[in-house]
């Protein structure tokens, strides 16, 4: 560090630091505290940010009273088959355009883009019409495709980022090797590449598992509602069960901040990289 | 190189030995055909079909689908609660685009300098980000609760409000409720935009200005502020097309209301969609909505080249 900061200013920094990290952590740390403790302690006036007395009520509800269980396994499958099929798909586009020779790829990468800035609720009618003619209305599937395709654009740019990234002598090599174009792919890009992979495929995953007007529109029964509609309609029919909202909140959220903060380097990285050429 | 050359050396020596130049020209579409097919069938496709629906009568009730030209457009043009939601969208777009960047841009700075901790603060700022939205949404609803909320509690504490202030249920408030938790979920990620901005201007720069003389706020406004700003437009831009889709926390925070005061033109062409299965009128306001949008990104461009042509 080449500049000492004064007193005053580092004074300053830290107060900087403390109100953005309140402003950051604060409401779901409330969100945690108050899923722990009971609703009549939650209504009194006073709030008490410890839970004390301690309880799990709010968590044995969610499965007892809402199969809660039954939409996260929806959300793990869809955003999983999800993640798979965008990787795989926005590999082999980000390859043919980084590593072929295909004229025009910055025209074919701007087309990819502009799509993609299509608002969401102008295709959602269109598509609920499609899929209901074509049997889908509240399957996995209706939800997947949509996903995948909402999911491809900021995949592709982003591998094609870091795929550009990796010198050509590779291929060279591998080509003298006598590697052919998929070997190329899968056996010598795809395995460098396995950090962006992870990265673009945690975006992918979490696009997935928090999308809601989709899955609001195409899904309507539990066997196939993912987590956001499952929550959206959490109300009971004479007070908000705050508690459960909040013990709900806390089981969608934690495993994506546990994720997150495991791979925030990389993510920020990719979200930075795909947001600046956006 | 010529073309054939470059199509072996693509090639490889034994894949299409028969017919190796028409082949390897194909193989880079191929490669491409399942992202093309997956972005046409999804999202090109229902564009289109959309912008046919918008000129017909579709209706899930009356099972009529006849083309009536622009009679959609002409319903819209006078229909209050279709302009009452193109307000609300562009009062929320623009307070929370400006109140985003501005805020985006202090902590972007705050997290360039040297500090203990740095790295818990730029953890705990994508916590917002990755949250789902609808939870976002039934945290602020908890938070501003008229009754129990904890925002209340705390500002009657600290003696700012004597009673509980009905934030979500009065049409006062409302739409600035949801402002408020849009601002706080999105921040973030402008924040790390912005730093990422921040990282790309040269040292030397900034070292030059401190030689010169320049104080803090001098080296920000004529050094980093200047060369900020085409990434400050450009995520400006992309955060306010976002803003103007709005949809999960006005539909989970308020569903539109009180009396329609947070309707916004999305929640709005939901409700048109699949509670009055109007897929004709419904339609058309996607349409309206994409006018606009392309009108506010135009607008952007034209600001951005003026800008830039302004500082060569």
């Amino acid at each position: 560090m080449i500049y000492a900061y004064s007193p005053l200013r580092r004074f300053g920094l830290y107060l900087g630091a403390l109100l953005a990290l309140i402003w950051s952590g604060g409401p779901f740390l409330w969100q945690l505290s108050s899923s722990f403790q009971l609703d009549r302690e939650l209504t009194t006036g006073s709030p008490k940010f410890w839970p004390a007395p301690f309880t799990i009520e709010h968590y044995v509800n969610l499965v007892v009273e809402k199969s809660f269980q039954e939409y996260i396994y929806n959300s793990i499958i869809v955003a999983s088959l999800t993640t798979l099929f965008c990787l795989f798909v926005g590999a082999l586009a980000a390859f043919s355009l980084s590593r072929l020779d295909v004229r025009g790829k910055f025209g074919v990468l701007g087309i990819i883009l502009s799509i993609s800035m299509f608002p969401q609720i102008a295709i959602v009618g269109p598509l609920y019409l499609l899929a209901s003619d074509l049997g889908l209305l509240d399957t996995y599937a209706s939800l997947v495709i949509t996903y995948l395709a909402l999911g491809l654009p900021l995949v592709t740019w982003v591998l094609f980022g870091y795929f550009e990234t990796l010198p050509r002598e590779i291929d060279e090599a591998a080509r003298m090797d006598g590697c052919s174009t998929l070997g190329l792919l899968f056996r010598i890009i795809l395995p460098i590449s396995l950090p962006s992979l992870v990265t673009t495929g945690l975006l992918a995953f979490i696009a997935a598992w928090n999308e809601f007007m989709f899955a609001l529109a195409f899904t309507s029964s539990i066997d196939h509602q993912t987590v956001p509609v499952g929550i959206a309609n959490f109300t009971n029919l004479y007070y908000v069960p705050w508690g459960d909202i909040a013990a709900a909140s806390v089981v969608v959220t934690v495993p994506l901040i546990v994720l997150v903060l495991a791979f925030q380097k990389h993510i920020i990285e990719g979200l930075t990289q795909g947001g600046v050429k956006e | 190189m010529s073309l054939q050359q470059t199509a072996t050396a693509i090639a490889g020596p034994r894949k299409g030995a028969g017919n190796p130049f028409r082949w390897q020209l194909v193989t880079p579409w191929l490669l491409l055909l399942p992202a093309f097919l997956s972005l046409a069938s999804v999202s090109v496709y229902p564009i289109l079909k959309g912008l046919w629906l918008s000129f017909t009568n579709t209706s899930l009730v009356t099972q009529e689908h006849d083309f009536i030209g622009f009679g959609n457009y002409r319903l819209l043009w006078v229909d209050d609660l279709f302009w009452n939601a193109w307000w609300h969208t562009i009062t929320f777009t623009a307070v929370s685009t400006l109140a985003e960047t501005l805020l985006g841009l202090a902590i972007a700075l705050l997290l360039f300098e040297h500090f203990a901790f740095r790295g818990v603060v730029r953890a705990a700022m994508l916590v917002p980000w990755a949250m789902p939205t609808v939870v976002t949404s039934k945290m602020f609803g908890w938070l501003f609760d008229g009754q129990h909320g904890l925002i209340n509690y705390l500002l009657k504490s600290a003696g700012i409000i004597k009673d509980n202030v009905n934030w979500l249920g009065s049409v006062d408030n409302a739409l600035w409720t949801i402002i408020f938790a849009d601002v706080w979920k999105t921040t973030p990620f402008m924040a790390l935009l912005l730093l990422a901005g921040l990282h790309t201007i040269p040292k030397s720069l900034i070292e030059a200005a401190r030689m010169d003389g320049a104080r803090s706020l001098a080296t920000f406004w004529y050094v980093r502020l200047p060369m900020l700003l085409p990434t400050l437009l450009i995520a400006g831009l992309f955060r306010a097309l976002d803003a103007f889709r709005v949809f999960d926390l006005v539909y989970v925070l308020t569903g539109g209301g009180p009396a329609d005061s947070t309707e916004t033109l999305s929640t709005l062409n939901y409700k048109t969609l699949f509670s009055t299965l109007q897929f004709g009128y419904g339609s058309a306001i996607s349409t309206a909505m994409f006018i606009t949008e392309a009108l506010i990104a135009l607008g952007f461009c034209i600001f951005l080249y003026e800008r830039l042509r302004r500082q060569r």
